[in-house]
């Protein structure tokens, strides 16, 4: 469970990023972060494993302050997997890849063999167990950076634009993957300003907006606000849009799923004579 | 320099861009990364090339203005003709002049401290004197929204910022071609919908010939009217975008279709008989369920 | 709207556009202005012209309002200083039979002060010059194109790649690295996992800056032009009879003026 209270954060530079943001992320809960750049999404989000400590403010992860503790013992819990997978990928090997984080948490070496036979099948990375993660495809690379993460087993997962870059299938086993996760009880936070994706997932949103928190609720209902959005940087996803334009008493504006749009106008047009 | 005499004769040929069976593999790949491709872009168009990752789609973008086979080496096969000169057999340099590249990451095309200074690199190279120069990079300044940017330095800019400095950089040079490589893959919804509203109205304007590669179409579709989709190397679909996006084996393929083009499908087979043309954006669609639901 | 938020230590490397009569010169002229001090603090190896020398930075410094980073870089070069005095002052002591006078004293101060100056000078000439200023005047200079091409395309790229040093340490950090843990040697290899993604991603960055040169003509012609010029102005030309006004003063002092010692008006042997 994540508490955020009262978080303020300011960099060296003096920039004020966070200006008092509460948030509470239960466990096994699906949030997606948005927001435009700058808006503190990032920020936000580095504060859960303690890369960042707030200048006011405490954050709980589990009850434990992250200000006591190290960034190592927190990552433990909160696993991190960041925008660029060229920015944590070094080893020779993709086995050893996997294994660095398990060295760095004293696992067994027999644990270790076990963990990275786990994390590779379940990317479909096994042929590249042995194979240089720089020879890999930028999708394969991806999924390397997320494999290197998840053998860990942490509770709580926060990646960081994870569909920047990637084609309409991999958004989609992104999506599907994400859900197998949840039926594991783990709970997922992503940073992201992908509307559509967002809109396919209908997870918990929270919209950030100069520091703030300006909006928090269920996807389909903060997506479809247009006067919080407009503020934003993000759009409306099409099908909302759709319903948006359509000038039809009682249209429910709120709808972003495409099987829920569909029964709806058909609906709508067999009312016609 | 003298230019060689064009392949096929003037009149025949609206083409900008004609390739024909260009097959490249890269220096110790295994197998080519595009096979057989034989495409011809018409002066004036707004193609849409997209795709699964790893189609070739970047692979394409880099013959066009000779980085393949110049600047990539390896082994590159077939015809290519852009604006009438064999883009394998003129320097790079050469090409620039006739078509843009602009690609997916805005920090890595921006060299100079000044927006001023890099949207005249490629002037500067081409060795054009001051005053033609000055005139270019207001002009390129002035379609791009960013002449008030001209002084800041490109580190205290947004991705989009950047992205539209590069686009400027590229227009300064005049080519007939503009060439974009997923330029919005970095950029938020709002930014790249500027960035593609900039694009489209360059394309109307200026009748400047426009490829763009991109993965969201829903965002795109709309402004092309001819889509090439290709798969593994290989052109599958090329044609009319609305032709193209309403056939169902595109489905196949793994491309991101419209949601509204998606609707309007879904639509149909369950009997609701929509009339007129295939949507490609919310505002086409609702147009049409506006008019079914009226009367 | 900047999208940068993001705080580090290199925060001071981000140039500003500052508007000062001393920003708005030549850089060319500044350089041989610093020159002239440089020789001639070289010249001298007596107190008081060094001292005037070291004096006639500080117009320079209140006019261009850098006042607070010259002053830290006088901190940062006193250490030196200290340093270069004791040697001198333990060199006198030793060699002449445990033994100082005033004069070895007064040496080892002019030693210590006409390293001082030198460093001054340069530190002046770049708080006071941007980095495309320099860049466009190396360009206009007899130096290949090349050079200067990456003088100011390194200097572009120093906050980015700082930038992303930050997110690398973050990014490995989050995978339980522990950069302070352990004895020397394992602490250097702690920072294998940051430099490899570090060099690997300038490697990637370069082949896409080539491409995007490429793409825009580089080497399309041997005449490159340029979209500005550097022309001197007013101010440029006052510089100029100051360093001729030095110059002049310098050679006049070193051949004919008998330059008195601190000592000696303070009636030391």
């Amino acid at each position: 469970m994540l508490n955020v209270e009262d978080v303020h954060f300011s960099y060296a530079s003096g920039v004020e990023a966070l200006k008092g943001v509460t948030l509470t992320v239960k466990n096994g809960e699906f949030v997606a972060i948005m927001g435009q750049n700058g808006a503190g999404k990032t920020t936000l989000v580095k504060h859960f494993n303690g890369l960042l400590k707030p200048t006011k403010g405490r954050i709980l992860v589990d009850g434990v302050e992250t200000t006591k503790t190290s960034v190592a013992s927190l990552a433990r819990n909160v696993g991190f997997v960041f925008q660029n997978p060229d920015h944590q990928l070094f080893s020779e090997t993709v086995e050893e890849e996997i294994a660095f984080a398990l060295k760095n948490f004293g696992y067994k070496p027999t644990v270790i063999e076990q963990r990275i036979t786990w994390a590779v099948n379940l990317l479909g990375l096994t042929q590249y167990r042995k194979t240089s993660p720089f020879m890999l495809s930028g999708g394969e690379r991806k999924r390397v950076a997320l494999a290197s993460v998840l053998a860990w087993d942490p509770q709580v997962l926060v990646l960081d634009e994870p569909t920047i870059g990637q084609d309409h299938q991999q958004k989609e086993n992104l999506r599907q993957f994400i859900l197998q996760l949840q039926t594991q009880n783990k709970t997922v936070v992503i940073v992201t300003h992908d509307v559509e994706f967002v809109a396919e997932c209908n997870p918990r949103v929270v919209l950030m907006r100069e520091g703030k928190i300006v909006a928090d609720g269920e996807g389909k209902d903060i997506l479809t606000d247009t006067k919080v959005i407009e503020q934003s940087s993000i759009v409306l996803p099409q099908v909302a849009q759709v319903f948006m334009r359509l000038n039809v008493k009682e249209v429910p504006k709120n709808v972003i799923d495409l099987y829920e749009a569909k029964q709806l106008l058909l609906k709508m047009l067999e009312k016609k004579p | 320099m003298s230019r060689p005499c064009a392949y096929f004769k003037q009149a025949q040929n609206m083409a900008v861009i004609e390739t024909k069976g260009l097959t490249y593999t890269y220096p110790g790949a295994p197998k080519p990364s595009i096979t057989n491709i034989s495409m011809k872009v018409e002066k004036g168009e707004f193609v849409l090339i997209t795709g699964p990752s790893g189609c070739g789609k970047t692979t394409l973008c880099r013959t066009f203005n000779g980085l393949i086979p110049q600047f990539y080496q390896g082994d590159l096969k077939g015809e290519i003709i852009i604006s009438g000169l064999n883009a394998a057999k003129h320097p790079t340099y050469e090409m620039a002049k006739h078509v843009g590249l602009v690609f997916q990451n805005p920090e890595n095309q921006l060299f100079a401290l000044s927006v001023e200074k890099d949207v005249a690199f490629g002037l500067e190279n081409l060795g054009l004197p001051r005053d033609e120069m000055r005139k270019r990079v207001d002009w390129a300044l002035n379609l791009t929204g960013i002449y008030d940017l001209r002084e800041r330095s490109p580190y205290e800019m947004s991705g989009g910022q950047q992205q539209r400095v590069a686009i400027a950089a590229v227009l300064a040079m005049q080519p007939q071609i503009i060439v974009l490589d997923e330029p919005t893959s970095f950029l938020d919804p709002l930014s790249a919908e500027k960035i593609f509203e900039v694009i489209h109205e360059l394309n109307r304007e200026l009748g400047l010939t426009v490829i763009l590669v991109e993965h969201r179409l829903d965002l795109t579709a709309r402004y092309a009217s001819h889509i090439i989709i290709m798969d593994e190397g290989k052109v599958r679909f090329d044609g009319e975008t609305r032709d193209v996006l309403g056939n169902e084996e595109t489905r196949l393929i793994g491309v991101g279709i419209p949601k509204a083009t998606l609707l309007y499908e879904m639509l149909n087979k369950e009997g609701a008989n929509l009339k007129g043309t295939i949507p490609l954006s919310s505002e086409e669609l609702a147009e049409m369920l506006q008019e079914a639901i009226k009367c | 709207m900047s999208k940068r938020l993001g705080g580090s230590v290199f925060d001071g490397l981000k140039f500003r556009k500052v508007s000062s009569p001393i920003h708005s010169l030549d850089p060319r002229m500044k350089f041989i202005y610093v020159i002239t001090v440089f020789v001639a603090a070289i010249v001298f190896s007596q107190i008081i012209p060094l001292l005037v020398l070291f004096a006639l930075q500080i117009p320079f410094v209140l006019l261009a309002r850098v006042q607070k980073q010259w002053l830290r870089s006088l901190r940062g070069a006193a250490f030196l200083a200290l340093f270069i005095f004791i040697i001198n002052v333990a060199g006198n002591f030793f060699t002449q039979g445990y033994n100082l006078t005033a004069a070895n004293w007064e040496n080892a101060a002019s030693m210590t002060l006409r390293f001082v100056v030198l460093v001054e000078s340069f530190s002046v000439f770049f708080l006071t010059t941007s980095p495309d200023h320099l860049g466009l005047a190396l360009e206009q200079s007899r130096v290949p194109y090349e050079f200067s091409f990456a003088f100011t395309t390194a200097v572009r790229f120093v906050p980015v790649l700082a930038e992303e040093a930050q997110t690398i340490m973050d990014a490995q950090k989050a995978r339980g690295l522990e950069l302070e843990k352990g004895n020397f040697m394992k602490r250097i290899r702690n920072y294998v996992p940051v430099l490899i993604p570090l060099i690997v991603s300038a490697i990637r960055r370069s082949l896409e800056l080539a491409e995007a040169m490429e793409s825009r003509a580089w080497g399309a012609t041997k005449k490159r032009t340029n979209l500005f010029a550097l022309k001197l102005h007013g101010g440029d030309y006052a510089l100029l009879s100051l360093i001729v006004g030095l110059l002049a003063v310098a050679l006049y002092t070193f051949f004919f003026v008998q330059i008195p010692t601190i000592r000696g008006l303070l009636g030391f042997p």
